[in-house]
């Protein structure tokens, strides 16, 4: 790849080629090294629940006994994760369903409705939401919105739909910048095209564009669902923490990220209770590898049909 | 042949670096000062956020008399204070709870036990609740779930909402079993906050709810009630009349030593004892009871 003039001199290829290329691959293979050992890391911490203090996968995962403190005598700590792992896809997929529509309708109509007011006035403001820290969603969540739902809908105010509110004003800015993305490169031919039948401008949207962007707009989708699964703080705060399964969406509930940050820093390294925590981390991870193989997938398929 | 030489630089950069960042490590441990008056060296404590603030404290004015001295105080819970001085990670672990009690028996038979002062805790509730004393049987029976109306304790027609902590915290822990005497609480009813930050504003934001809270942090946003007619004050808990209380533990991996045992000693001096108080929680000294387990 190099000619045979530089190629003599050493110095010249160490200082032109090698060196920026050097800090570039140590930089790469270091950032690979972190992902490796976090993983393995939360792998071996992870089964301990399984091979050490042998609960069955089937218990943990299926059983909604959860006793992490029960004495040996009255038949030892039960650490079953359904009522949480229920607890989060309730409150995820909620604040899914209220987040899309919103989402996918604002990327449609900065992108092709109305362009300069998108890119001057929108995008800026999306990102000042992306920006955001997630316990100021917390907090505004337990003042304004808590109270909110109590007065005007009854209950506590501390249920699944708050957090699923609050999660859905969280995610939004990812879904929305996804699909706008996905919108914006949808070559002007096809327009053009659609145009030149007669079709209206709405027309074009929908039986054009919309669908020529779907995987892109799903791709946004699923990583604001991943989002969703992986926040804490701000679900933490208004959701109520009760440990059940809710019976309505005004009911209090619990999820995986809650009681991981609830009762990690007061359980002792080494115990069922707090093995069992590493598990629900464990499982989170592996929720997100499988969301991550999903958008894959999507992209795959998006690009073969385009 | 070219294609292996960036390889090799990589990894010759990557070994330098590692040695770099390892002799920065050992850059910052702690040199021996030269022989000076008093303690030099550092400690660390790490655990309970209930006695963070008063350690915190300590901290600053211990390191004020003593300048060759450095003590770190960090938060993370009982289980992680615990857990850390049993592996050597800190040399104090503050913790709410008897060690007994979060560690298993061969880890915490290693720990020795300084308590360093004791903390009252209230049975609180919403401001707009018509009832002033609760009796221990009346207490259970509530975070049982048997009663779920203060109409039923003598209060006005209004659900009884329970706030609870997490049930690994050691605020809860006491409550458990000093206030419940143990009793298990209905499952799946009450909500749960993870502060008693938390507590409190949800407290005095919810009708007719009832929790529990460490003395420093009662004010006039909640009520406090009477357990079996005993006010939750500091003269009824060292007189022993009021039994809902824990002692505030810091433990060492085998006798305190080095700054670690300076620092301790200078929580439980006469010096501190008015900052003891004025910060809500309570000085041994004035304990006219006392507990073992």
């Amino acid at each position: 790849m190099n000619s045979k003039k530089t190629n003599t001199d050493k110095f010249y290829q160490v200082k032109h080629e090698y060196l920026g290329r050097s800090v570039v691959t140590i930089f790469g293979i270091m950032l690979i090294l972190i992902t490796i050992t976090m993983v393995l890391f939360l792998f071996s911490k992870g089964i301990k629940t399984f091979t050490q203090n042998h609960i069955p996968i089937k218990d943990f995962l299926f059983s909604t006994a959860w006793m992490p403190g029960r004495e040996e005598a009255q038949g030892g700590p039960a650490v079953g994760a359904l009522i949480f792992i229920i607890g989060s896809v309730f409150i995820s997929g909620l604040a899914l369903l209220i987040s899309t529509p919103f989402s996918v309708a604002l990327a449609i109509f900065m992108t092709q409705i109305s362009p300069s007011f998108g890119k001057k006035l929108l995008q800026p403001i999306i990102e000042i939401f992306v920006g955001i820290p997630s316990v100021v969603y917390g907090w505004i969540g337990l003042s304004v919105l808590v109270p909110f739902l109590r007065h005007q809908i009854g209950g506590l105010g501390f249920s699944l739909l708050a957090g699923s509110l609050v999660l859905s004003v969280m995610i939004f800015p990812t879904i929305t910048t996804v699909a706008a993305d996905s919108l914006s490169i949808i070559p002007d031919d096809y327009k053009e095209a659609s145009y030149a039948l007669g079709a209206t401008r709405w027309q074009t949207i929908r039986k054009i564009i919309f669908p020529s962007a779907l995987p892109g707009i799903l791709t946004g989708v699923v990583l604001g669902l991943a989002r969703a699964f992986g926040e804490a703080l701000a679900v933490q705060m208004v959701i109520g923490n009760t440990i059940r399964i809710p019976g309505s969406i005004l009911d209090s509930t619990v999820n995986l990220t809650s009681i991981i940050t609830m009762d990690m820093g007061n359980t002792a390294m080494g115990t069922t209770w707090n093995n069992a925590l590493w598990s629900m981390a464990l499982l989170l991870l592996i929720i997100s590898f499988i969301f991550i193989f999903i958008i894959h997938r999507i992209g795959r398929k998006g690009s073969t049909s385009a | 042949m070219t294609k292996c030489k960036p390889f090799v630089i990589a990894l010759i950069l990557v070994l330098s670096l590692s040695v770099a960042l390892v002799g920065c490590s050992s850059n910052t441990q702690p040199t021996p000062a030269p022989a000076a008056s008093g303690p030099s060296g550092s400690a660390t404590a790490v655990g309970s956020s209930a006695l963070q603030p008063l350690a915190e404290k300590a901290a600053e004015m211990f390191m004020e008399k003593n300048k060759n001295a450095k003590v770190q105080v960090q938060g993370g819970g009982s289980g992680t204070g615990l857990t850390q001085v049993a592996q050597g990670g800190a040399d104090i672990g503050n913790s709410d709870v008897f060690a007994a009690e979060k560690l298993p028996a061969d880890q915490a038979g290693t720990l020795v036990d300084h308590k360093v002062c004791v903390v009252g805790f209230a049975t609180v509730v919403n401001p707009e609740v018509k009832v002033d004393s609760l009796t221990g049987k009346q207490l259970i029976d509530i975070f049982t779930g048997k009663i779920t109306n203060w109409k039923d304790v003598g209060g006005q027609d209004l659900k009884i909402v329970i706030l609870n902590r997490p049930a690994s915290s050691g605020t809860r822990a006491t409550f458990k079993k000093y206030a419940l005497n143990g009793a298990e609480e209905a499952t799946g009813q009450a909500l749960t906050e993870d502060s008693s930050g938390a507590i409190k504003k949800a407290l005095s934001d919810t009708k007719g709810s009832i929790s529990y809270l460490a003395l420093s942090y009662v004010d006039n946003s909640v009520k406090a009630l009477k357990y079996d007619g005993v006010e939750a004050t500091v003269a009824n808990i060292t007189s022993g009349k009021y039994p809902i209380w824990s002692y505030e533990h810091m433990y060492t991996k085998g006798e305190a030593k080095g700054v670690a045992k300076d620092f301790i000693e200078f929580i439980m001096s006469d010096a501190f004892k008015s900052t003891i108080t004025q910060m809500g929680y309570i000085p041994n000294s004035e304990m006219k009871v006392t507990r073992d387990k």
